[in-house]
């Protein structure tokens, strides 16, 4: 099977996040980069793939930061990931990035391609989907299991409310990856060493024949969300101030 | 092109409350572009009565709606028929699994889980949580039609006033690659769902022991009428079922009341359910960083403070 994953270059979720002054992107300098944390499920999904069934997996990122390689060497090439495509583009929106990835899928004639079910930073949960559409594949989101069966797949989503589904479906397919999936590895230093080996080809939008078109949509006016003015601290002992705290809430907040 | 499409989502012919939510607020925007609002229902509901919400005309096309693919076939007829300039939904698994092929299938642009709406220079602009919530950002979409999903709870719910729309109905083709699905799995636990619940509580780590989150988190969100979260240290603890788990790897809620019972208050967590309307803090630690977010705070032993709590409401 010919694996397609896709990762997202994002800010560390624990880093502390700074707007730049323009209010249209985040400070980057000084901040911790990594691979997407459900884009990890991805590729660690891929791997696994190919143990079962065999095959090639490709790692596809788009960017154009100069520490973007180190990134998918240190980690998806060092883990079984065979080959990586970086697209060296900076694309407007989700749908600029899924036309990138559209074009690398095909590219590499992928039979199935795995991304993250959002990216840590923006958290559209857009860009699996739009992909999907654009190779005129099915697509199944915010997976949780999954079994191949040759060209067939049975997997198990996780939607609203704690309610699962299993489905089954046909490849080619995009599948969505959830928190649960699996666990993700990492790279051990001499892995690392041996993925400066492995291929590593860098596109543009040209060499993929893509032209992505005008931005649909636009980010400005970043900012922390406003703070909440200071609250009450309820004095008492335990049952006086848990009356009071009903009492508020009841009369003056009136939630209850 | 004109006008602002609603997707009016329903549970067995019962609208949900993210309907009048979503038609009120459109009836505002779409009053700035000078244009109809409609509406679009998937399966067997009372489509008419969307126009006491304000829709001038309902779409409404039947079929086996299980799988996002026939969602996307379905609203792709309903939005070439009411020809809109924006078209909204509630931010459910159903509008996530289907609207960015929508939007791919356009060559559109898509804000997900907007907080609130506007229009400037007669585009849509949605403000939406980015950065775990840590951050907010306006996302203006370009295109036509502009797609976006909101999250319940946003906008106030107007009254029915009674009045019907007329109902077109629309077949369409699919033709979107599809799965089948074999099996609907409920969940570990069934309780009220907090994706839409008007108020929540929630544990963490501090209750020690499932039996202990049991008798005084379950104990107390019955006697509340509230959905029943816990932290992801609960959660991973065992104390809680997966399901349960609110913040940035679990469910994202956003209550008018939410109470955080023994919970830290750390980023993660904050994802999950900062936009409550009024947050309530339980905790031993003044200086647990929840109370930077709490409308109400009492600082003790919640052994001690949770049973009281459960008595006075009960009085």
């Amino acid at each position: 099977m010919k694996i397609g994953v896709c990762a997202k270059v994002a800010a560390d979720p624990n880093a502390r996040i700074k707007v730049a002054s323009d209010g249209t992107s985040i400070v980057t300098d000084g901040v911790k980069m990594k691979l997407a944390d459900y884009d990890e499920y991805a590729i660690e999904e891929g791997i696994r793939t190919k143990t079962a069934v065999g095959g090639e997996v490709v790692l596809f990122t788009i960017g154009t930061d100069k520490n973007t390689e180190k990134l998918m060497r240190g980690g998806a090439l060092a883990l079984g990931v065979d080959k990586g495509v970086l697209i060296q583009e900076e694309p407007a929106d989700s749908l600029a990035v899924a036309k990138l990835l559209a074009a690398g899928a095909k590219k590499e004639a992928c039979d199935v391609v795995f991304t993250g079910k959002s990216s840590t930073d923006e958290q559209s949960f857009q860009v699996g989907i739009m992909l999907a559409e654009l190779l005129g594949w099915a697509h199944v989101s915010q997976v949780v299991e999954l079994a191949f069966d040759g060209d067939s797949f049975t997997a198990t989503r996780a939607m609203d409310a704690g309610v699962r589904q299993k489905v089954t479906g046909k490849l080619p397919a995009v599948i969505t990856c959830e928190d649960g999936l699996n666990t993700v590895r990492y790279a051990k230093l001499p892995d690392i060493m041996k993925a400066k080996k492995k291929p590593l080809d860098k596109v543009s939008a040209g060499d993929l024949g893509v032209d992505v078109g005008s931005a649909k949509t636009q980010v400005g006016n970043m900012a922390p969300p406003p703070p909440r003015p200071a609250g009450k601290i309820i004095e008492g002992d335990a049952a006086t101030a848990a009356q009071e705290l009903v009492r508020l809430l009841r009369d003056e907040a009136k939630v209850l | 092109m004109s006008g602002i499409l609603v997707i009016a989502e329903h549970d067995a012919g019962t609208f949900a409350g993210t309907a009048s939510e979503l038609l009120g607020k459109a009836t505002e925007l779409a009053a700035v572009l000078g244009a109809p609002v409609t509406a679009a229902v998937l399966g067997d509901a009372p489509a008419a009565s969307l126009g006491g919400f304000g829709a001038t005309k309902v779409y409404q096309a039947t079929g086996d709606f299980s799988s996002g693919a026939a969602v996307a076939d379905a609203l792709t007829a309903i939005i070439k028929a009411a020809d809109p300039d924006i078209v909204l939904a509630p931010a459910t698994f159903t509008s996530r699994d289907s609207f960015p092929r929508l939007a791919a299938r356009f060559d559109a642009g898509m804000a997900s889980d907007a907080m609130d709406l506007r229009i400037e220079s007669g585009n849509l602009v949605a403000r939406r949580p980015v950065y775990a919530g840590s951050i907010e950002s306006d996302t203006t979409v370009l295109s036509r039609p502009a797609f976006a999903t909101v999250r319940g709870n946003s906008f106030p719910k107007v009254e029915n006033n009674g009045s019907s729309a007329e109902v077109e109905q629309v077949s369409f083709e699919a033709t979107t690659p599809s799965t089948t699905v074999v099996e609907t799995l409920a969940p570990e636990s069934k309780g009220i769902d907090l994706g839409t619940a008007d108020k929540v509580v929630a544990g963490g780590r501090s209750l020690k022991s499932a039996e202990n989150f049991d008798s005084l988190i379950r104990t107390l969100g019955e006697a509340m009428g509230a959905g029943v979260g816990a932290s992801r240290a609960a959660t991973d603890a065992g104390y809680a079922p997966h399901n349960e788990q609110i913040g940035q790897t679990g469910q994202t809620v956003s209550p008018n009341l939410y109470i955080a019972v023994g919970i830290s208050g750390a980023i993660q967590h904050l994802a999950g359910m900062r936009s409550s309307k009024v947050i309530v803090a339980i905790n031993k630690d003044p200086d647990a960083p929840i109370f930077e977010h709490t409308s109400y705070g009492i600082v003790a032993d919640l052994f001690e403070v949770v049973p009281e709590l459960t008595k006075a409401i009960q009085a």
